[in-house]
Parts: structure tokens; C-alpha cells; sequence
């Protein structure tokens, strides 16, 4: 088990013939996962050259639309690589042709189109979005729908979720003797689609994760309602680690979401209030990694 | 990006928003010659800084003549409020006001939807008015995907508690102020007061707008709102080679891929730093997944021409691009700084490919770079360096 992704997710790419498309197609392929497709209206029709995990050539159609791609291809799951400024028409026509899963990798996406584009899938109600400005989610050694690097470790009890890439990568490296359930990047934007609660929820309903990484930043109250919900519905044990401690007031510290406004979105709260949902919070990354490896050592 | 009060009041009137004439002013002479302008009767002086609370700190002035408007400029300019320095006042033409309303729409990050807050109480502090009359503040959901037409901006004014005779006259510069909300872009739109006139008109007095930057491919003119002077010297020169960076008052400087980590790399430094003498970070930078030479060298370039810095500490997580290739770029971005660079390095590789990426570095045996294998020993290398 895993969660919202295993092996027979099929993906279509929004942006395969682009640059970041073609690259991370190629790496998707690469770690497993079942492309069977993408989508480039002014490219209907053409098909695109890789090589599949075995190491036999690929020929990936490209379609008009998200819904000639579902229709030929059977696809239940979309990726979108497309520049920020085509991102909500992409989100939307995904959304509407009845995409299941759809993550999106594309950042700096202007709020308003993000806010759009969520209360549109919101109300649809059939497709759940990660992202965007994300790394996507990977389900080791059965599929990859994003740009983590699938040979970090391999499958394991753990699940995280976080906004950050980097700080995915290097825990998923600190723990990768453990391995991991299912990995997600939330994204640090200050609209995302998929939240910690809604990953949170899913980990606790997943028998294959034991133990839960959550790793938050500065900006917003995400995790402080994630504290609540955890305290409230999770019972397996979460570990926590919040980013952004030193980050003055009034400066966005890279993600468009990471800022610290007045008295809120401060790590100090974030950690206090995840503390006190019983979450154990580590003060660095690494001192996070040794928190979980003691929980799973005690299981 | 916050703008000033006369940057949201061009940005009004440009929608259609009802507003009073203003002239901006650095200098006392231009403040008069602005009040002669505007009829040379009664006028207000603000100064025009990004915080709130000028009227408590003496920077806005009544002046009933073009006289009076120079000496009010002399007090208010070079003022320090809340730690920000006027170099600037609005001269606004002066109004009869009768009654003190609120209204702001914004971006809800926790409902990820949009909020429009509305009152009829207006001319305090909001967040003393959400305090102590909390009944008073309207808070309505706006559904992105619909907006604010004038049914909805009618629903808004009333659950403002506005008097019904009132609601006809309110609603259309709601209206209208969603207008400058979704058409510049922006994740705060706030007028506080929002005034009724002796003479009976509805004028938006003072305002607040934030917008948003990842918008600023589609915005042409919100380059020109940039407060360039303000900005940072070393922020200008790393936003002209495209980099993420936020300068600090540290003496550490930091160059890491990914924000989260760079921020977690922050808070390691400034741990560490606590038993070398309080040693800190000196910038937030980073550099992206990418990481190649080119980009490698022109954070380097940029940290350290900081003169506060004294290590850097470059801490990278090779993912896609793996810690070889990561290796090489630092390699050859100290070949490309050549004398330039002339503080010590401590370098943290972690993830794919890292013997490689170690080896690449241990051969080059570049004398200012030091080479720790963990986030927390290298930080703390970093800041001992730092405090030496």
C-alpha cells in the first residue's frame, strides 16, 4: 500500500515536449513510472522518443487535450510542467476532463490563478491536486510523479509530507535505510491543493506506514491546524520539523508562502502548537531523522 | 510587494475607485508648490511609509495653506517611524468627513479562497476593532472563481451593517475595488477609512495594497512601483543575476539549494553560531535544483561582496543534479572568482552521487574550501570560522 500512488497510476505529461517535461519524462521512466503519454495542442498527434526502466525504446503520443489523452490511454493521473503563465487553463481543462490525480511541478504561478484553479477543482470535486510549486510525489520502487530523485531509498514505513523539496530529499537520504511509504511535497506556495491534513489522513488510513514525517516552514497556519487534526485523528506517531527560525518578519524566504507576518506563521509557534499535539519536533534535520529512527527502532 | 499609500491611491483612481486629488512631495518647497496646486486651501501632509501607525508618530499634518503645507513637510520628512525613515509625503486635498467606514478583500490562505472584510465602524485599527467589537467586522467568503459583482458586493455592505440607504451608494465602489484586487493582481486591497463626505460622497481615503510578484509577467507596470532606493545594494545586485537572496545582518554566508532547506540551513548556522560568540547568518540564498557553475559563481560573486561576511558555507543536497556535477560547479566557480574569492568555504555535499562529488573537491584542494561531510558539523565549521 502506499498512498494516492502505486504502480498502476497511469500519467500523461501537460508540457512533455518542453524542456523540464522531456527531462523529468525521461527520469519518471526511469523509476517506473507508467507514462503513456502527454498532451501539447500545437503537437497532436507527433509522438516523443524515450527509454522505459527495462531500457527498451518508447514512443509517448502526444495528444490535443487532457481528455483525447484519458479517452486513448486510459489515464487516471496528469503531471504538468507548463510555464507559469498556461498553468490554470492546463489545471482546469485537467480538472474537467476528470483527472483523478493531478500534480503540479510549475512555480510561480500567480495566486489569483491558483485560487482560481482550486476553487474550480473544489467544486468539480473528482481530482486531487498536489502542488503547485512542488516536488511531486513519489511511492518508492513503483511510481514517481514529480522530480524527487527516485534513488534516494526505496520502500519503507515511512511516510512524509512536506512543503519543501530539498528538505524531502535530505530526510528521505537520512533515513533511507528505513525507506518509505510514500513521499509528498505539498509545495510552499500560499495556495496549494493537497494540504498536510488532507496527506496526514491518508498515512493514518495506509497500513503500510508506521510512523509519519511532517515538515513544515515559516507563513500561514498550516501546521498549526495540522497540530489540531493530529491530535484530534492521528494515532501513529508523527515526527515533526519546521524550517525558518532565524527568518526575519517581512522577508519571503523563497517560497511566494514562507513569510512571517506580524505575531503569525512563525516556526516558534508552529513547533510549540505541534508539540503540544504530541508530535516530537527536531531541531535540525538531522536531529529529526534520529527522532524517527528511534520510533520505528521502538515498533 | 506592499505599496505605498499614494502607489494604491493612483492605483484606485486608475479603476475608477473615488479618491482625493494627491501630489507627492520630497522636499517642503515641492509640498507648497503641491498645496498651491491643488487650490491652495485646506490640505492633509502624510508621510508615505510601509507601516502603519503615522498619525500617532506626527506624520500626518492639517495644513490650511500652501505655508503651512512647507513647514508640515519640513516637520514630517526625515521622521522615523517604527524604523522607517520619510522621504517622502502625499499632500492631499483636504475632505469634510462625515462618517469613518472599513472594507479590504484579501487572500485567505487557511480557506484558500479570497475574504472580504467589511464595517461600518470605520477609522481605528482593524485588528483593535476585530478585537473589541468583533460583531462589528464582517468577514464574507468571495469565491474566486465568481469574484464580487453587485449583488455580492451588496451583500457585503449590509453585512457591514451599513444603513440601507447607504448600501446603494457603497456597493459600486466595492465593486470597483474588486477591480483593482483581481486586475492588478493583488493579495490585499484595504481602505481604511473608507469616508461618506458632508457632501455626501463615498471616497476611499487611505489605502493599502499588496501584490503579488509571481504576477509580475502579466503586470508591466508594477516594475515602476519597485522601491528601488530602498532596496538593498547586494538584493539588487543577486535580483539582476536572477537569484533568490534576502541580505541579513550575520556574518556567515549561506548559498543552498531548495528554500526549505536554505531556511533549515539558517536556523543550523545560527544554533551553531550561539558557541562561537553569536555568530550569524549573513543572507538567505537559493540557488535552485540546477545548481551549475554558472549560477554557483554568481552567488559566490554576490556573497562575498558583502563585507559583513566572513565564511560562507555552501550546503547542497545533490538530487537531480547529483553532488559531482554540484562539485564541479563549485570548482569552477572558484576558477571563474579567481582573487575575488578570499573567504574560507565550507562545503556540505549530502544525497546522490556524493564520494563523487567529495572527491571532485578533495582533488582540487582549493586552499579556502573545507569539506564536512554533515548539515550540523559544517555549520558549526562555518560559524567558528566566522567568529575566528
Amino acid at each position: 500500500m502506499s498512498i494516492y500512488l502505486n504502480k498502476d497510476n497511469k500519467v500523461i505529461v501537460q508540457g512533455i515536449t518542453g524542456g523540464e517535461g522531456s527531462k523529468h519524462t525521461a527520469r519518471m521512466l526511469a523509476a517506473g513510472t507508467q507514462i503513456v503519454g502527454g498532451v501539447n495542442a500545437r503537437k497532436a498527434g507527433t509522438t516523443v522518443s524515450h527509454t522505459a526502466q527495462d531500457g527498451s525504446a518508447v514512443e509517448l503520443p502526444v495528444f490535443g487535450s487532457v481528455a483525447e489523452a484519458m479517452e486513448a490511454t486510459g489515464a487516471d493521473t496528469s503531471i504538468v510542467f507548463v510555464p507559469p503563465a498556461f498553468a490554470k487553463d492546463a489545471v482546469i481543462e485537467a480538472v474537467d476532463a476528470g483527472i483523478g490525480l493531478l500534480v503540479v511541478i510549475t512555480e510561480g504561478i500567480p495566486v489569483q490563478d491558483s485560487a482560481e484553479f482550486w476553487a474550480h477543482a473544489k467544486a468539480k470535486g473528482t481530482t486531487r491536486i498536489i502542488g503547485p510549486n512542488c516536488p511531486g510525489i513519489i511511492t518508492p520502487e513503483e511510481s514517481l510523479v514529480g522530480i524527487t530523485p527516485a534513488n534516494i531509498t526505496g520502500k519503507g514505513p515511512i511516510g512524509l509530507v512536506s512543503k519543501s523539496g530539498t528538505l524531502t530529499y535530505q530526510m528521505m537520504f537520512e533515513l533511507r535505510d528505513l525507506g518509505f511509504s510514500t513521499a509528498i511535497g505539498i509545495g510552499g506556495d500560499p495556495v496549494i491543493g493537497t494540504t498536510h491534513i488532507d496527506a496526514l489522513e491518508a498515512f493514518e488510513a495506509d497500513p503500510e506506514t508506521k510512523a509519519i514525517v511532517m515538515i513544515g516552514e515559516i507563513g500561514g497556519d498550516a501546521e498549526e491546524r495540522a497540530a489540531d487534526y493530529i491530535k484530534a485523528h492521528v494515532t501513529k506517531p508523527v515526527v515533526g520539523y519546521v524550517a525558518g527560525f532565524t527568518a526575519p518578519e517581512g522577508k519571503t524566504m523563497g517560497h511566494a508562502g514562507a513569510i512571517v507576518s506580524g505575531s503569525s506563521g512563525t516556526a516558534e509557534a508552529k513547533k510549540e502548537a505541534l508539540e503540544a499535539a504530541g508530535v516530537k519536533v527536531g531541531k535540525t534535520p538531522t536531529e529529526t531523522a534520529r527522532l524517527m529512527r528511534e520510533i520505528i527502532e521502538s515498533l | 510587494m506592499d505599496l505605498y499609500e499614494y502607489q494604491a491611491r493612483d492605483l484606485f483612481e486608475q479603476h475608477g475607485v473615488p479618491v482625493l486629488r494627491g501630489i507627492t512631495a520630497d522636499t517642503p518647497e515641492q509640498a507648497e508648490a503641491a498645496a498651491t496646486e491643488l487650490g491652495g486651501g485646506v490640505v492633509v501632509v502624510k508621510a508615505q511609509v510601509k507601516t502603519g501607525g503615522r498619525g500617532k508618530a506626527g506624520g500626518v499634518k492639517l495644513a490650511k495653506s500652501p505655508a503651512e503645507a512647507k513647514t508640515a513637510a519640513e516637520a514630517i520628512l526625515g521622521l522615523d517611524i517604527k524604523g522607517h525613515t520619510v522621504r517622502r509625503v502625499m499632500v492631499a486635498e483636504g475632505a469634510a468627513i462625515k462618517e469613518e467606514y472599513y472594507f479590504s478583500v484579501l487572500l485567505d490562505r487557511a480557506n484558500r479562497s479570497y475574504l472580504a472584510m467589511c464595517s461600518f465602524e470605520g477609522g481605528m485599527e482593524i485588528e483593535q476593532l476585530a478585537e473589541e467589537r468583533p460583531e462589528a467586522l464582517a468577514k464574507i467568503e468571495v469565491d474566486p472563481a465568481v469574484g464580487i459583482d453587485a449583488a455580492k458586493a451588496e451583500e457585503i455592505v449590509r453585512a457591514g451593517k451599513f444603513p440601507e440607504e447607504l448600501v446603494a451608494k457603497v456597493a459600486p465602489v466595492i465593486v470597483k475595488l474588486y477591480d483593482v484586487f483581481v486586475k492588478e493582481d493583488a493579495t490585499l486591497v484595504e481602505v481604511n477609512p473608507l469616508v461618506l463626505t458632508e457632501g455626501g460622497d463615498i471616497i476611499a481615503l487611505d489605502g493599502k495594497i499588496s501584490l503579488d510578484e509571481n504576477a509580475d509577467f502579466r503586470q508591466e507596470g508594477h516594475a515602476a512601483l519597485e522601491d528601488k532606493d530602498a532596496a538593498d545594494p547586494l538584493e539588487a545586485k543577486a535580483k539582476e543575476s536572477d537569484l533568490n537572496y534576502v541580505k541579513l545582518d550575520g556574518q556567515v554566508g549561506i548559498i543552498g539549494n531548495g528554500a526549505g532547506l536554505v531556511m533549515s540551513t539558517l536556523d543550523v548556522v545560527a544554533y551553531a553560531g550561539e558557541k562561537h560568540g553569536g555568530v550569524k547568518p549573513a543572507n538567505f540564498l537559493d540557488i535552485g535544483g540546477g545548481a551549475s557553475a554558472e549560477v554557483m559563481a554568481a552567488g559566490l560573486d554576490v556573497i562575498l561582496n558583502d563585507t559583513d561576511v566572513k565564511s560562507v558555507f555552501v550546503n547542497v543536497f545533490g538530487g537531480i543534479t547529483a553532488c559531482d556535477a554540484v562539485a564541479t560547479g563549485i570548482v569552477k566557480a572558484l576558477e571563474i572568482l579567481g582573487d575575488e574569492a578570499s573567504k574560507p568555504l565550507v562545503v556540505r555535499l549530502d544525497g546522490n552521487n556524493v564520494e563523487e562529488g567529495r572527491k571532485i573537491l578533495a582533488d582540487a584542494a582549493h586552499p579556502l574550501v573545507t569539506v564536512v561531510d554533515t548539515m550540523d558539523e559544517a555549520a558549526d565549521k562555518a560559524a567558528e570560522l566566522a567568529a575566528a
